[in-house]
């Protein structure tokens, strides 16, 4: 029998101690990791508080407000023409479908209607922004996982877009285009002619990117059965846009309401997509923008001659009312709730915004994912700064 | 050594391998930078790349080592400092530790192991050991992240490199890497000695292994979750700046190309041209001159293969953590045991 | 603009006849008269193009069951309605001119109202492609409405902003803190009594005046294009 002698008894519980110690010290919680607001992959100044253990997130939660200007304490000190100035900076990559809605409440409110040349010229350049908007989505995608190539293509032809947009309306990012009753400018000579030949660049970008990030195999293991939303939570959250139809809901507002714009002039499908997935998301917006190509081909052969304005007073004071309007911007549904007292300006806009919604559901959306799968579900989501913030 | 007209002493000669080991790591790295990194990219990306520094952009790679170099030397409150300060050292000496065994020519070596290959795969993960420890002693949540994840990844892709390399010693019968690159060029493919016996052809399957593999140790996209940059900024790097980020660059466009050096030694024929071409034998009868020769031939052919490498990396968006591991546990690795039976079983028949 | 009343629509004589709806608004708010009775306040209908209903307010909550029952599944915003009108103006007034008498008078919208405060929220149905706006006062003592979160799980974060901006709290809410503004703001920013300090201190430079709307007979103005303020 051998006896421990009393230097070894010591040591071997100073061992012990130590042994615990270090248990104790390595007994790990959750981690709490702050991704933003500077960050490379949050499309501005977005931040989503996570915890984690190890690398699955137990809750995430977005912090937003970081970009927040007040807009709707804004428009109630401005005049209905200046709102739509403010209002072009909601959605900055899709500016003049920000307009549309607003302008439209404000029409709708002073029962005029504008001439159809430019309800049909407000339909290009809303589907012209939608092209530039989800162009860069589809770039972007790539860069969220680390393919770094298609973003550079899609800036290169999203040129086309943008440079159609300044030449018609003399601004790329924000046009302030759209007056009531009208918009500001007619058509500069040969635009119709190089938006057709732009369109034919743009088909062919869709199809590149279909082809080097859609049908890459990589991508579709990171996107395919990440982040499901299923249809009944997406109404709940009030998703919209390629959001609802990537879960398989049939609902595009450019169909289902009556509006004068001149989207029933052009032969076009709604698509939707049945899985909810982030793959179903990116994917039912690459074809909306090619959806977007041929309504505005078609639309090219149909501006009607005309005036370009209706006859509106130079300083307009729109009748007191309530109207709501709500356009398939690019991002979602974003509509205007315009309360007028009949007044110069509005008594109260409520601007609802698209990313609103859709990023409200991300604390639903990111329980029990991988730190990289909430890039890719943030990506799929597509939201804009200025929209969420306003 | 090369029986030169003058006797150099040892210090001599060990100077001379210093500087040869320098050039062997520093010029592929640069060279990979500038003509791939900077240029290749940007013409896939339909862009030029950069111009104004020097003619079409060739002076940029001195404007950036001097950039990085003038910078404040950097580390966070927090950071362990000797530990941060050491990280970047241990990866860039296993690139240098790892190009000591690369043959350039018959003569032109810096060490001619019986152990070549043992001793190089040893070497290559000591690497591992930097980037964690620069992961963890950054006092950084993103980088403890990029440093956890690079650790599983690396581990994981060692194993495949090695069974790829195992197929390529069994056909060889050593791992000596010279004499790889003998049996390689003194091969013959069913009697026909004009191409040499490039093990690329009967290995092709370890090849690919080798190139995968070698892209996950180099945290290269698609296998670059250690550094991920849309979701850690730069992963285990993300507080290093200055100096000690240059360093890491260079480690890792180094040991991109000591890599492929080592491919081409091993898959690829080395530093020689089938020795039929001029009849030589063995090699004894290798000409001086093929210490010229070689160094520029491995080039060649490290250039090729890191072409391949950096084409990769532009193309693929990145694999989660979780798939790469997949990948490298359930296909790569029973791949390349089944690589190395076969070989043992048609070495032994043939 | 017709009201819904037991009469059918009938034309007044200083407007246009109204339109014939298609009954699928009607049918909506007999359905809805079914469902929640009495809740109902105040209709108010524009055929074939939109519908408002105001509630009371302690059938906030049970509005929003009947609608997602009756169909209403998509939420689409929620938000509240401050009818005090501004004290501070615009700042646009003529500096030469007498200031005007501010107007303190509160008049409701669409649908009437007693309060201050409203809070007012829009639902889709997607089957049968219409929209309802659904309004509800707010007690100006107390402002407090049940919450919808049980409901809509969307409505959380449009009852934290609305909270935050008009300081109507939400009962049943599960964490009722700030979307936007900081921690320790102090007021309430969308009220119309608080003051946009940007327009304090530099009041806008414009002046402006009023022109009628062109009728037939009268010669169009120079300019048809020009429709932005001067």
């Amino acid at each position: 029998m051998t006896m421990m002698s009393e230097r070894q008894q010591l040591s071997y519980i100073a061992s012990q101690a130590a042994d615990a110690r270090l248990n104790v010290e390595l007994e790990t919680e959750g981690m709490t990791l702050n991704i933003g607001p500077q960050h490379p992959a949050t499309h501005g100044t977005l931040r989503i508080i996570c915890r984690l253990d190890g690398e699955q997130v137990v809750w995430a939660e977005p912090g937003c407000g970081y970009m927040h200007r007040g807009y709707e304490k804004l428009t109630e000190v401005r005049t209905f023409p200046q709102v739509t100035t403010l209002v072009n900076r909601i959605d900055w990559l899709g500016s003049f479908a920000n307009e549309v809605p607003f302008i439209l409440a404000a029409e709708k409110l002073m029962e005029i209607e504008a001439p159809p040349r430019a309800q049909v010229i407000r339909t290009i350049l809303f589907e012209l922004s939608r092209i530039a908007n989800v162009s860069l989505f589809l770039g972007d995608l790539g860069v969220q996982m680390g393919a770094v190539t298609p973003v550079f293509l899609a800036f290169r032809d999203r040129e086309y877009v943008l440079n159609l947009i300044e030449g018609a309306t003399g601004g790329r990012f924000h046009p302030n285009f759209d007056r009531i009753g009208g918009l500001k400018d007619d058509l500069p000579k040969g635009w119709i002619d190089e938006t057709r030949q732009a369109m034919v660049k743009l088909r062919e970008f869709c199809d590149i990117i279909e082809d080097l990030l859609f049908g890459n195999e990589i991508f579709q293991s990171r996107m395919r059965g990440i982040g499901i939303i299923p249809a009944d939570v997406a109404k709940d959250y009030g998703l919209s846009g390629a959001n609802l139809r990537a879960s398989g809901v049939d609902y595009d507002l450019r169909r289902d309401q009556v509006l004068p714009m001149a989207w029933d002039k052009a032969d076009w499908k709604v698509w939707t997509h049945p899985d909810g997935d982030s793959f179903a998301r990116c994917w039912v917006r690459l074809q909306e923008t090619r959806e977007s190509c041929k309504i505005v081909e078609q639309l090219l052969d149909q501006v009607p001659a005309g005036p370009i304005m209706t006859k509106v007073p130079r300083i307009i004071k729109v009748p007191e009312g309530e109207a709501w309007v709500s356009t398939e911007n690019p991002l979602g549904e974003m509509g205007y709730y315009v309360v007028s007292k009949g007044d110069l300006g509005p008594f109260r806009v409520k601007i609802r915004s698209a990313s609103f919604n859709n990023i409200s559901i991300v604390p639903w959306a990111l329980k029990g994912v991988y730190v990289p799968d909430i890039i890719t579900i943030l990506a799929s989501l597509y939201f804009i700064l200025g929209d969420i913030d306003r | 050594m090369i029986q030169f007209a003058v006797e150099i002493p040892y210090w001599g000669q060990s100077l001379l391998r210093v500087l040869g080991g320098l050039v062997a790591v520093l010029l592929p790295a640069g060279t990979i930078v500038y003509l791939f990194l900077f240029k290749m990219m940007s013409f896939m990306q339909s862009r030029l790349g950069p111009m104004e520094a020097g003619p079409y952009g060739s002076l940029q790679l001195v404007a950036e080592v001097g950039k990085w170099m003038q910078k404040e030397d950097l580390a966070p409150d927090r950071a362990d400092k000797s530990i941060f300060k050491m990280a970047p050292l241990v990866v860039l000496t296993s690139t240098f530790l790892l190009v000591v065994v690369v043959p350039f020519g018959p003569d032109a070596y810096f060490t001619n192991f019986s152990i070549g290959v043992f001793y190089g795969l040893a070497v290559a993960s000591i690497s591992v050991l930097g980037i964690l420890i620069a992961g963890w002693a950054s006092a950084n949540k993103y980088s403890l992240l990029g440093g956890l994840r690079a650790a599983g990844q690396l581990i994981a892709y060692e194993l495949p490199m090695v069974l790829a390399t195992l197929g390529v010693v069994i056909q060889a019968g050593s791992m000596n890497l010279q004499d790889i690159v003998v049996a390689q060029n003194t091969g013959e493919i069913f009697g026909f000695g004009g191409l040499g016996n490039p093990f690329i052809l009967t290995q092709f399957v370890g090849f690919l292994i080798f190139m995968i593999a070698v892209q996950a140790e180099l945290t290269q996209p698609p296998f670059d979750m250690p550094i991920a940059e849309s979701e850690l900024v730069s992963g285990y790097m993300t507080e290093y700046s200055g100096f000690r980020f240059l360093i890491f660059f260079i480690a890792e466009f180094a040991t991109a190309g000591v890599f492929a050096f080592i491919a081409a030694v091993l898959f690829l024929g080395g530093w020689g041209v089938p020795f039929d071409w001029f009849s030589w034998n063995s090699i004894d009868d290798v000409d001086d001159w093929m210490n010229v020769a070689g160094p520029l031939i491995m080039f060649t052919k490290m250039l090729v293969l890191t072409f391949i490498i950096m084409w990769v990396r532009f193309s693929f968006p990145r694999f989660r953590e979780d798939q790469l591991q997949t990948f490298a546990w359930k296909v790569l690795i029973p791949l390349a045991l089944a690589n190395t039976a076969v070989t043992a079983i048609l070495k032994v028949t043939f | 603009m017709a009201r819904l009343s037991d009469a059918p629509p009938s034309t007044d004589t200083d407007e246009t006849p109204a339109l014939p709806g298609d009954g699928l608004r009607e049918g909506i708010v007999d359905d809805l008269r079914h469902r929640i009775g009495d809740a109902i306040i105040d209709v108010h209908l524009v055929p074939n193009d939109d519908l408002w209903v105001r509630v009371r307010t302690d059938a906030w909550r049970q509005t929003a069951d009947a609608l997602k029952a009756a169909g209403f599944t998509f939420f689409g915003f929620l938000s509240g309605l401050d009818w005090l009108p501004s004290p501070f103006g615009k700042g646009e007034e003529d500096p030469t001119a007498e200031p005007e008498e501010p107007d303190t008078e509160i008049r409701q919208g669409v649908t009437g109202g007693d309060t201050r405060f409203q809070v007012f929220a829009r639902l889709v149905d997607l089957d049968r492609h219409v929209g309802i706006t659904v309004k509800a006062d707010v007690p100006d003592d107390e402002p407090v409405v049940e919450s919808w979160t049980t409901v809509f799980a969307g409505a959380n974060w449009h009852e934290r902003e609305c909270h935050e901006m008009f300081g109507i709290g939400f009962a049943g809410h599960p964490d009722l803190r700030n979307m936007y503004l900081p921690g320790d703001f102090e007021g309430y920013p969308l009220r119309k009594d608080f003051p946009l300090l940007s327009r304090m201190i530099k009041p806008w430079p414009g002046i402006v005046d009023v022109e009628p709307m062109p009728t037939a007979d009268e010669p169009p103005p120079e300019s048809l294009q020009e429709g932005s303020a001067s």
